[in-house]
Parts: structure tokens; sequence; C-alpha cells
């Protein structure tokens, strides 16, 4: 192992570090929103609105993401004219938009599941006491369903952002120039695989370390409940009773 | 709902350091208690050194045998028409393949030709996965420094690849060679003439090739550069219109302006290099202890230069001759 080399491989590698996390972030944002409207047709008990979420899960989850990345990139790059016609072409010229499109269907899919886990865990007697309270409707999904489902649905929820980083890594294939993108460039210049796929890893953990810091962070700022209470420390006045 | 902490941010940090440390030490704490064994350093050692042999041991006796058999592992792309591709079959074919074949014929050897990705098809021959890679490769300074080459067995410029319709179609230069290694001058005269009307337009290369140093040292601030996987890939993209040109090897364009979809519309232009970064032309990578292998494969392409065969096979795949001269 040469250190002096993988530091010049840090130092070009922590390029691409602002798009990784630009394609991992914006299609996480755009993910999880689509994610709550798939989870909420899951759960409406209305089948025109239930099939087309199972199916758009199905379909997500049982296929690769590079050959989604495939299909959306040069599959619908080979209809130009019927994109033309129907203005969409800007969109889909660009590799950035196709990747941030792909990532944001497929952690849509999964999302959508981990959602619906979140929501159906809400344990019943806690609806049911905001019922007996006089809540129902949205007052109820806003301040009972949803805080609960919040907190059982984030530690998975947690994986998925950590997975979608690293998904990040098949954006390379549409020439974007992301961690493994520059990763892959400087191999082919150098011929030094084992380096600098290393320091392309240990970026990768770091960020994903960070990452898990933040979600666990969340985990226990948002279950005070059940932290220990502080220790109450025995008032000196007792010792005199 | 909740009582939000105060000061958050500093409450975070503090909360990512602790629990990082009491990671951290609860690592440890399990290490010691499951492998106590580890404490052991000189029974360890004296095991990794058993293992360390035997690997060495097993790694020369499979090298030793593989020399003895003249069978010649041989790699090439696989997606880069019409030097190398996979055929409707599924097999492999192309100008390569048949240059391999026809060397392994005159070496007497049995060769296996294997399709690997291009952008580890180095690091593969280093790791022993085969033995020699004829795949179009241009012999640079670069590549040297890891491998080692064979005589040339070809030679070709580069070009653009435009659209008809697109104002690059009417690219100075276009019909002019330049050698930028013998025509410095008038090369990068050449390039400086093309520049302006590259401004504002993307050009797709190939990653990992000569055609993607070249773009990035002449044409990197006069136009966007993109690196695709494969040339197939970059071809697709100029006909979608993601890109306004493709900048590769004529002999590969050429091929491409075959396809039904390219030749009516699209058009080879721009001054054609070679030399210099480009390379001294075409030839066979080999692992640099290998010098047996690379005195038969230069006795080979000798003498097929000489007798007319690689001339014969150029003229096969790519309509024109460019076997080295001279």
């Amino acid at each position: 192992m040469d250190f002096a080399f993988m530091q010049e491989a840090f130092l070009r590698l922590i390029a691409g570090v602002p798009l990784t996390l630009n394609l991992a972030f914006t299609s996480i944002a755009f993910g999880a929103i689509f994610a709550m409207l798939l989870a909420l047709m899951r759960m409406s008990n209305i089948k025109v609105l239930d099939w087309p979420a199972q199916a758009y899960v199905f379909v997500f989850r049982g296929t690769p993401l590079l050959v989604q990345i495939f299909l959306i990139y040069y599959g619908l790059g080979q209809f130009r004219p019927t994109l033309d016609a129907l203005g969409l072409w800007g969109f889909f010229r660009e590799p950035y938009w196709c990747a941030v499109l792909a990532l944001t269907m497929n952690t849509a899919a999964y999302g959508s599941e981990i959602i619906r886990g979140g929501l159906q865990a809400v344990p019943h007697h806690q609806v049911e006491a905001a019922r007996a309270c006089g809540m129902s409707g949205f007052l109820l999904f806003r301040r009972i369903i949803f805080p609960i489902a919040v907190r059982q649905a984030l530690p998975a929820y947690g994986s998925e952002i950590i997975l979608m980083v690293k998904a990040t890594s098949l954006a390379s294939v549409i020439t974007m120039m992301e961690v493994t993108g520059l990763a892959a460039k400087m191999i082919s210049q150098t011929f030094r695989a084992v380096e600098v796929f290393v320091v392309a890893g240990v970026i990768y953990l770091v960020m994903n370390f960070i990452i898990t810091r933040i979600i666990m962070a969340i985990e226990w700022w948002l279950s005070p409940h059940l932290r220990r209470p502080p220790a109450i420390e025995p008032r000196l006045e007792a010792a005199h009773v | 709902m909740c009582k939000a902490p105060q000061a958050p941010l500093a409450f975070f940090l503090r909360l990512a350091v602790t629990s990082f440390r009491s990671g951290l030490k609860k690592a440890a704490s399990n290490r010691l208690k499951v492998y106590p064994s580890l404490k052991n350093k000189g029974t360890t050692m004296t095991i990794a050194k058993t293992v360390g042999l035997a690997i060495i041991g097993t790694a020369l006796a499979v090298g030793g045998a593989s020399a003895q058999q003249k069978t010649i592992k041989i790699a090439t792309e696989g997606a880069y028409a019409p030097w190398n591709f996979t055929g409707a079959g599924g097999k492999l074919e192309g100008f390569d393949v048949d240059i391999a074949n026809e060397l392994c014929n005159r070496m007497k050897a049995k060769c296996e030709i294997v399709a690997q990705d291009w952008d580890g098809i180095i690091p593969a021959l280093t790791a022993k996965k085969y033995d020699a890679i004829v795949a179009g490769m241009s012999i640079t300074d670069e590549r040297k420094k890891t491998i080692n080459f064979s005589l040339p067995y070809a030679s070709g410029p580069n070009g653009f690849l435009v659209a008809k319709s697109s104002p690059l179609a009417k690219m100075p230069g276009t019909g002019q060679t330049f050698n930028l290694a013998t025509q410095k001058e008038a090369a990068e005269k050449a390039i400086e003439a093309v520049k302006p009307l590259l401004k504002g337009k993307s050009i797709g290369v190939q990653g990992s090739t000569i055609h993607a140093n070249f773009a990035d040292k002449y044409y990197k601030g006069a136009a966007e550069i993109r690196e695709y996987k494969t040339t197939e890939a970059h071809d697709l993209d100029l006909a979608a219109g993601r890109i306004d040109a493709v900048l590769a090897d004529s002999t590969a364009l050429i091929g491409t302006l075959e396809k039904p979809e390219f030749s009516k519309d699209y058009v080879l232009v721009g001054p054609a290099m070679s030399g210099g970064l480009l390379g001294e032309g075409v030839g066979i990578g080999l692992r640099k202890e290998d010098t047996e292998l690379k005195k038969a494969f230069d006795d080979a392409i000798q003498a097929a230069v000489q007798d007319g065969t690689v001339k014969k096979l150029s003229e096969k795949w790519f309509k024109i001759d460019i076997s080295p001269k001279g």
C-alpha cells in the first residue's frame, strides 16, 4: 500500500462526494413523498388505488436498479420524437435527471413498504384511546398515528437511506462522475485498483457513518419515553428525618 | 409531542461522540472475550506464516504447470465493433479475433479468447486472469508503465462522428491527417481551429481510452466531455441527441457508420490525429515479465504484416488498410 498515492486518490475522489450526496438526497426527498402516497394508496382499501400501488411496488422492487437506470436512460433515449412531442425531452436529455428519476422510483417502492409497516404497527388501543378523546380523521392521523408510525419506521428507513447512498454508485454507468465514477476513471489511468477502491470504500463508510449517527440522534430525540429517567438525587434534608 | 432538546447541534455532536466511544469500547471488550487466543501472538504468527507459505507454494505450482502447456489465454473487449464484438451467435468476432487466431496459428499455440470489460482489462492481465490483450489497445507511455506491448499490428487515426444536420458537420480540418509527435505545431493549430465550433457542445468518449485522455487534454475547457463505458453506449446517446459528437478511433467510427441507424444522417469529420498522446499504434498487451511470449508475438506479427495477412484482414473489417507501415 502506497499511502502518498492513497492520499492523492482521496483528494481526487472527494470531489465526487457532492454529486453522490446530491443524487442520494434529491431522490430520497422525492422518493419519501412518493412512498408516503403509495403507502396510503395501499392502505386505502379502495381497489383502484390499492392495485396500481401493489403493481408498482412489485415491479420496482423486483427488478435490479441497474436495469431500471439503463431502461430510463438508454431505453427512453430511443423514443426521442415522442418525448420531444410531449415536451419531456429536456428532462430525459440530462443524465442527472435520469439518475434521480430511477433512484426516486426505486426508493419509493421500498420506502412505501417500510412506511406501510410503520403505519400498520400502530397499536390499535392507542387509536381507540384517541377516538375516545374525540379525535378522528386527519387530526387523529396527524397527532397519533403518524408520530408513532414514524418512530417505528425510522430504523428501517435509515437502512434505506444508507442503501440509497450506495446505490448512487450505479449512476456512473450513465456518465455521472460521482465517487465510483471518479474511482473507475482513476483506476483506468493508474491501473491501481486496490488502493483506489479502498479509498472509495472508506469515503462511503465515512458518509454512511455520519448518516447513521444523524438517524440515531433523531431516533433518540423522538423517543423520550424509552429513555431512562434521570436519577433523582435524594435531598440532603431527608437524612435528618 | 416531544420536548425539543436545548441547543440541538451541540447535543447531536455530543451524542455522536459518546456513542462512537462506547461503541469502540464495546467492540474492544468483545474481541477479548471471544478470541482469547489472539493474545497469544507467537502461535498466531506461526500459523499465518505456514498458511502464507502454503499459498505461495500452490501459486508457484500452478504457474509452472500453465507455462508448460502451450495454451495462451487472450482477452478482448467484445464491444468495439469492428475491432472486436460479440456476434449474433454470442461468439466473439472482429479484426482482433481474426488477428489473435492468425498469430496463434503462426506461433503453433492453442489459444482461448475470452471477453473482459474494458475498464478492468489491464488490472486483470496483471492479476494473471489471462496472458494477453488483443482488444484494439493503443500503445501509450501511460500503459507501458504497467504492462508491456508487442510490436503494433495496426495504426489508425481518430475523428469525430456528428450528425449531418449539426453545425459540427462543417468542422475544419476534415480530411487532413496530423501526427501529434512529428507535426506537433500543425496538429495543435488544427485542434485550436476546431475549438470555437465546440463551444457549449458535448462530446462523448469511451472512458479509459486514449480518446478520453486526448479529449481531456485538448478539448476539456471548450466542450463538455462525457465518459461512457462502451463505444456502443456513446453511439446510442449520439443517436438520441444527448451528445453532439463522438470522439473515437476512425476505424470504430467507420464501423458505426455501417449500421443502418447511422449511415444516412451521420458523417465522420475533423482532423485525423495520431501519435503522441494517442500512442504508437495498436499492439498486444502483455505482462512485463513474459518476455518470451512477447518475442513470439513480435515474430508472428512481423511475419503477418510482411506477407500482407494483416492488410487483408484490415480490409476485410475496415474497408481500409490500417496495417502498420515501415
